[in-house]
């Protein structure tokens, strides 16, 4: 059936506000009387807090509040409750809040903290995940064995494992025993943080009755409102987060980050408002960065190339806390081998302790780093068996009648990775030579062409679920109302079209009314997971058949015809059989019949989704017939030019693909598809978080920590959808957001090895690493 | 110490005392309200703060208010002063140079001056003038789009 609206490139509702300047930030907000909020972070990354003394800091004019963690020892975490909101007797990592203070200026709040008087005692620092991980290392939660945990992460009692995934398929010991090719290698990905352009920020308020109000840079309003009613004891009716826009997410502005500070603040103010707005320093590496990653993967062939068997360790870099980090533990357990069908799998994913930054959610869940091993490995084994990558891949890669990991058969309606793959094979002419472009190959510069694949699937409980209002207006436009954050990624948009497509009716009739208050709003368990499109669009579009229902019953009745034969079309309501038209306007607030009487109410509809069929994952072997919501895959090729003089990489060109299902809005699915390209190729050549010996960030500023500028970009990027419809997606939808990241990092380091012949297994393929690796290697111009 | 300033903001002459210490940024944001002057990092490294002065982009967070005394300055409010929307506005709704919109003022403002000083500029300067300006979401391909209709739309 032709659409109307979907897979158009329909404007973006939220740009005319945000091209003027219009659009309200967190920062841009100010209550009468707000106070200033500034914190205290512990400069040790493990330490015992000897003694903690505020008494002069209280005595500094303007401070209003000053607390620390025996003021509000109250837990906090999404999947794991392993923190505090303040450090409690230890210190786990530079940057944990220590103490906070609220002012009536930043002057006077930034001199109170330099008052608080802190004694550490330092215990021994752990910085590295393999030391972090042995079982004769010091304890950096000694209490891990009783904190309360999701029913699926498994920590383990007096270790620093904090959760430990296990998947058991098949034999892989007997099938590893028959393989003709083993292949073997391990793969590093460093910690590395998300630079929204917009901090963290929050303000809070709690009213004479108590009630707190927060207003919050926040992902997942209705989540931040559970956790900190889970955190301070209170009901969720008596507190209320409202979001405004979001500048970029990425998912360090999921779960909850500094709102439980700003909230115990602001039950010490007297109802004054407090606002904490993080600096670019704290935002680098004291709220939350990227897991780190160390893979181990062994995998064994038969003679054809045919994949056997695998073995895969993959140990993560938790930081110092991992209330979301477990998750990630848990997604890239479930997603061990990639969208490979392997018949015998044995895989532990672990999440660690270290006294690190605090990892936890970032675009991808984990994603990005297992492909950047799993993604070099595949091309490792094509060489052993003397296959091409591209059809190495093709002959292992899902396709229907495959078993994922968990034992999941992969159907026709699961997408196809076959065609992603031959879609990018053709963008980029991986048959071709490399390209003889407008520039001349000059002497030391090498190019090729290297591949990669990307699969995720939505990591989130199995009853996460969306709602969505519409409100007819007596004028036959309507409000929607739904709770996914506008985060960037369009979802007012895609969600206006599904809805104006469903009711029959134009754009310009849908009044979007998202960024929630958790008091008014539809309730939404999260922004994130790639999982708005297809979730909140499938609670909008319940909605929409809804409200198009109680038109067709009304219409029904006043045109004499059967309610399917009444179509809306804009502002008509049409009875198809009789071709005649009333406006719409007519039919949605009570029909007035010529007598007075009336058929019909206000249309107006609150639906939900909510998925009904995960199945819980097996704790042992880690397999289940639907573990997940949906999965999603893509395939991208990149041609790379090495300057093997200087070790630096010219990205010539990205073909990347994606099986969306079916595309809702064209514009903003290529905006996720560029924006996804040049992050994951930020990552893959520019960033790391780099620690001293200390624990210490050595680089805290966009001066030192560098992201991909206008300049880094490919000179093209070729974005192509592949459109196999989601089963129980919105007209077919399934999410992209996350995966078109995933695979560049991988597809990169395999272009370089094409072209050099070195292969490079720890990230970033920063110009130094490229050139320490062809000088080890004894690569020369 | 404060100091009376006058200063052009968006076509209004503005007489005001401020702190010797202000930044431009601060005096921006908070004393004239003016909201579509972004904080990103407040170290000169990510543009989001970009205003004109005298036409030409500074980072407003690298600035005092007093030294914008005598001076003109632009800022995103001041693009689109009679509803009209700017040609470069309009572009970047219609190739969805805009997601989160946080980097979007700095983005306009930047390409705006670029475009006065260059009208047809080639894609090197287009990429000078647009290196200050850090985008964490679009991947910067449907901005450089957008700068590239208007340019190549203009008659003059």
């Amino acid at each position: 059936m032709a659409h109307r609206l979907i897979g158009q490139d329909v404007a973006r509702v939220d740009a005319l506000e945000k091209v003027t300047g219009a659009a309200r930030y967190i920062e841009d907000l100010v209550l009468p009387g707000t106070l200033v909020a500034r914190v205290l972070r512990s400069p040790k990354a493990h330490a015992l807090i000897r003694r903690l003394d505020t008494r002069r800091a209280r005595e500094v004019p303007g401070v209003r509040a000053v607390i620390t963690g025996p003021d509000f020892p109250f837990h906090v975490g999404i999947y794991m409750v392993d923190q505090t909101i303040f450090a409690l007797e230890r210190v786990r990592y530079v940057g944990e809040p220590v103490a906070a203070v609220a002012a009536t200026t930043a002057e006077a709040a930034e001199q109170a903290l330099r008052l608080i008087e802190v004694e550490y005692e330092d215990l021994p620092a752990l910085l590295d995940v393999e030391e972090a991980a042995r079982p004769d290392a010091p304890l950096i939660h000694p209490g891990i064995g009783d904190y309360p945990h999701a029913g699926y992460i498994h920590p383990r009692a007096n270790s620093n494992v904090a959760n430990h995934f296990k998947v058991r398929k098949g034999d892989t010991a007997a099938a590893m025993a028959q393989a003709v090719h083993v292949i073997e290698n391990r793969f590093r990905v460093p910690q590395v943080q998300h630079v929204p352009l917009e901090t963290h920020g929050v303000i809070a308020r709690q009213d004479p009755a108590g009630r707190i109000t927060v207003w919050s840079s926040a992902q997942s309003p209705f989540t931040v409102r559970s956790l900190l009613a889970n955190c301070f004891g209170t009901k969720l009716q008596d507190i209320r987060v409202i979001a405004p826009y979001v500048g970029g997410g990425f998912g360090c502005k999921a779960g909850i980050n500094l709102e439980p500070i700003a909230v115990a603040l602001a039950t010490r103010t007297g109802g004054r408002p407090v606002k904490l707005i993080a600096s670019r320093e704290e935002e680098t590496y004291a709220i939350v960065v990227r897991q780190g990653l160390r893979a181990h993967i062994k995998t064994g062939l038969d003679q054809s190339g045919r994949i056997l068997a695998e073995e895969i360790e993959y140990l993560w870099d938790c930081g110092a806390y991992a209330g979301y980090g477990v998750n990630i533990v848990r997604a890239s357990g479930y997603t061990l081998a990639g969208a490979y069908d392997i018949p015998n799998l044995h895989g532990d994913s672990l999440g660690i302790y270290t006294n690190r930054p605090v990892g936890s959610a970032y675009r991808g869940f984990g994603m990005q780093e297992i492909h950047w091993a799993v993604e070099q490995q595949m091309d490792l084994c094509a060489r052993a068996a003397g296959l091409d990558p591209l059809q190495f891949r093709l002959l292992n890669g899902w396709r229907a009648g495959s078993t994922t990991t968990t034992g999941q058969v992969v159907t026709a309606g699961t997408g196809r990775l076959d065609l992603c793959l031959e879609a990018v094979a053709a963008e980029i002419g991986w048959h071709d030579p490399p390209a003889q472009d407008t520039r001349p190959l000059l002497p030391g510069r090498r190019r090729a062409k290297g591949i990669a694949c990307a699969v995720k699937a939505p990591a989130m409980p199995n009853n996460a679920g969306s709602g969505a209002t519409i409100r007819f207006n007596e004028d036959g436009t309507c409000f929607l109302l739904f709770s996914g954050m506008e985060i960037g990624q369009g979802v007012g948009t895609v969600l206006a079209q599904i809805a104006a497509e469903t009711l029959g009716i134009g754009m310009d009739q849908v009044k979007v009314m998202g960024l929630p208050d958790t008091d008014y709003s539809p309730y939404e368990w999260q922004t994130v997971a790639s999982r708005i499109t297809w979730s909140d669009g499938n609670a909008v579009r319940a909605a929409a058949r809804d409200c198009l229902t109680q038109i067709q019953t009304i219409a029904s009745q006043v045109f004499d015809v059967a309610p399917d034969e009444i179509a809306v079309d804009g502002r008509l309501v049409v009875d198809q059989r009789n071709r005649k038209a009333l406006p719409l306007e007519r039919f949605v607030h009570g029909y007035a019949r010529p007598d007075g009487t009336v058929i019909g109410g206000i249309v107006s509809s609150c639906s939900t989704f909510v998925p009904q069929d995960i199945i819980h994952l097996d704790p042992e072997t880690g397999q289940s017939p639907k573990p997940v919501a949906s999965w999603t895959l893509g395939a991208q090729a990149v041609e790379v030019e090495v300057d093997v003089g200087t070790g630096e990489l010219t990205i010539l060109k990205v073909a990347a693909a994606y099986d969306a299902g079916q595309v809702i809005n064209r514009g903003t699915a290529l905006g996720q598809l560029y924006g996804g390209v040049v992050q994951g190729l930020s990552a893959g050549v520019l960033e790391e978080l780099v620690l001293d010996g200390t624990g210490r960030t050595l680089n805290p500023s966009l001066t030192d920590y560098k992201i991909a500028t206008v300049r880094d970009i490919p000179q093209q990027t070729v974005g192509l959808f592949v459109e196999t419809p989601q089963e129980d997606g919105p007209f077919g939808a399934r999410g992209i957001g996350e995966h078109t990241m995933i695979p560049t990092p991988a597809a990169i380091a395999n272009a370089v090895h094409e072209a050099t012949g070195v292969r490079i297994r720890s990230l970033p393929l920063s110009t130094e690493n490229v050139f320490l690796a062809l000088r080890a290697a004894g690569v020369k111009e | 110490m404060h100091k009376t300033i006058t200063l052009k903001v968006n076509g209004s002459l503005e007489t005001v005392s401020v702190p010797a210490d202000r930044r431009l940024l601060a005096f921006l944001r908070e004393d004239l309200q003016l909201t579509g002057v972004k904080r990103g990092c407040g170290e000169g490294e990510c543009g989001t703060c970009v205003v004109l002065l005298d036409g030409e982009p500074v980072n407003s967070c690298l600035m005092l208010a007093v030294e914008a005394d005598g001076r003109e300055i632009t800022t995103v409010e001041g693009l689109a002063p009679s509803g009209r929307l700017h040609p470069l506005q309009e572009a970047f709704i219609r190739h969805h140079g805009v997601q989160c919109g946080f980097c979007t003022p700095g983005m306009l403002l930047s390409a705006t001056a670029l475009l006065q000083r260059s009208p047809h500029p080639s894609d090197e300067e287009i990429l000078t003038a647009l290196e200050g300006n850090l985008c964490r979401c679009t991947g910067y391909t449907q901005i450089l789009a957008a700068i590239r209709d208007v340019a190549d739309s203009r008659t003059t």
